[in-house]
């Protein structure tokens, strides 16, 4: 198979067309736009949905209702729209609505700037909307794992019924690199016994977040929590590299894992043991794996397009074990390899 | 040997800078190497400076911005004098003489002037075609991509527009030809 040089955000498209998008709800913003684009002329010709929402809020909650009715829907945007979409996107984590929604990265805050940014890891993570809720978060890093991604996205928020996030950004949107499309397109898809499609003939049923019974909400948080323990079990990906040895280990997804990676081959011809861990999953996070490292004599750093957000995660996984450094740029500024090696070869004397 | 180029190429917006480089990152496909392609993006427009970055090697690319690029395109004086002062000290840099000034960088031999748009516009026969005399130009001087796989990137990246594919070769192979 010969392989198509595409942009980030054209492979994203592609995954999720091969998966079984049934609909695709936009609305324009730089860097993201190729992705409303292609799907509206891909879509139509697919005989599926695309429609240009009015905003970026009726766009998300276009996506709850699709999915409601069982089909596959997906919504895209970049960091300022993304914070608009907030409100569905706590909803669908009430309702357990399996929503696919795109975070393709730009600088904050506020409307910000157009450059590639890891800003929003906070809002991914830690919530962004409101209540005790967890979206499944990965972070892909190339054109080929946006591809990936996007073809099993769907997959696991229905196996959970729970709204996945694709957190990219500008660069991994914006640049293109050959693509493998290998992945047969997804058809047949199970029954599944909550969706809403009409109850002609059976029990009516509901999907809500008002849960004003006594009790009810809670109870409901707490399945809830015993679900995101079981995604915790089961879904934590991430990438090592070179750390069987390393006694400076980075942390870093998307963009800046592979700025790393660069710094990482120039340190080791240097002789420094330098390694990565790059976390896929940014929700589940790679905790017991980073945990695995924090060894007698290893230092880490993570390195972010922001002024320190995931280095929290890291520094709970290490658990004191082992110091915990940053290095970081915001607004748009690239760190650049030579920023990461300085750090490494500051780390290891 | 390892292959490791970091190429930028720049111009005004409309002379197909981007395109240039999406050829090189094609043809580096056709060659069975690694490369990526980024774009300047968003707030581009007609008449004002655009840029792409390729990387090609024979490993997994890791950064795709160029933090010490070893090749340059420059079809315009505002590229020529944004990027200069980034390259490599051994950087291959191409500057278009129809549109620069040589006199102003004549103390850095790095740089070697050709007539590019002189070139498209009398020698293949139509102006647009700059960027790819660049093209030939550059990967004269570079480990990759060769000339061949950037014929045959040429066909892949015109698929949809067949008919512009010989100017395109014509283009192409001015530039890897032009003696000074």
């Amino acid at each position: 198979m010969v392989k198509k040089l595409v942009k980030g955000n054209i492979a994203l498209c592609e995954g999720a067309i091969a998966a079984g998008l049934d609909a695709y709800f936009g609305y324009p913003i730089t860097p993201q736009n190729e992705v409303p684009a292609y799907m509206s002329r891909k879509m139509v010709e697919l005989k599926r949905v695309f429609i240009q929402a009015e905003s970026e809020l009726a766009a998300a909650n276009m996506v709850l209702g699709a999915c409601a009715t069982g089909k596959r829907a997906m919504t895209s945007s970049s960091s300022p729209g993304i914070s608009l979409k907030q409100e569905a996107i706590s909803y669908m984590a009430g309702m357990e609505v399996p929503g696919v929604i795109v975070n393709v990265q730009r600088g904050g805050p506020g409307l910000g700037n157009i450059s590639g940014s890891q800003a929003d890891y906070f809002q991914a993570v830690k919530g962004g909307g409101h209540g005790d809720y967890h979206l499944i978060v990965f972070a892909p890093a190339n054109a080929q794992e946006m591809y990936e991604i996007a073809y099993n996205a769907f997959d696991i928020a229905q196996k959970y019924r729970n709204p996945v996030m694709l957190l990219c950004d500008g660069i991994i949107g914006q640049m293109m690199e050959p693509v493998d499309f290998n992945k047969e397109p997804k058809t047949k898809f199970e029954y599944r016994d909550w969706i809403l499609d009409g109850c002609k003939g059976r029990e009516p049923r509901s999907l809500k977040s008002l849960l004003m019974e006594d009790g009810a909400l809670e109870k409901h948080n707490l399945d809830l929590q015993k679900k995101y323990k079981l995604i915790e079990e089961n879904e934590v990906k991430a990438e090592l590299y070179q750390v069987e040895d390393a006694e400076v280990i980075i942390v870093a997804y998307g963009i800046s894992s592979r700025i790393s990676k660069n710094a990482i081959k120039q340190a080791r011809e240097k002789g420094i043991k330098a390694g990565l861990i790059r976390p896929i999953t940014l929700w589940p996070f790679p905790s017991k794996i980073i945990a695995s490292y924090a060894k007698p004599g290893v230092k880490f750093f993570s390195v972010e397009f922001s002024l320190g957000q995931m280095v929290e995660d890291v520094k709970l996984a290490v658990n004191g074990k082992c110091p915990v450094d940053f290095l970081g740029r915001a607004g748009g500024g690239i760190v650049s390899d030579k920023d990461v090696l300085n750090k490494i070869i500051e780390l290891a004397k | 040997m390892k292959i490791y180029e970091e190429i930028i190429s720049a111009g005004f917006g409309g002379q197909g800078v981007l395109l240039a480089g999406t050829l090189i990152a094609q043809a580096a496909i056709e060659q069975d190497l690694k490369t990526t392609w980024f774009p300047s993006y968003g707030a581009e427009m007609r008449g004002g400076t655009a840029n792409s970055t390729v990387i090609i090697s024979d490993e997994e690319i890791g950064s795709p911005v160029a933090f010490a690029p070893s090749a340059l395109i420059a079809l315009n004086r505002p590229s020529l004098e944004r990027f200069l002062p980034k390259m490599k000290e051994d950087a291959v840099v191409i500057a278009n003489s129809s549109l620069i000034d040589s006199k102003d960088f004549e103390s850095d031999k790095r740089i070697k002037f050709i007539p590019i748009s002189e070139i498209a516009d009398k020698e293949v026969g139509n102006i647009k075609t700059a960027n790819m005399v660049a093209v030939g130009a550059l990967i004269k001087h570079l480990q990759a991509p060769s000339l061949d796989s950037c014929l045959k990137a040429l066909e892949t990246a015109f698929y949809a527009k067949p008919k512009v594919i010989p100017l395109n070769i014509k283009a192409v192979n001015a530039g890897y030809n032009y003696k000074a």
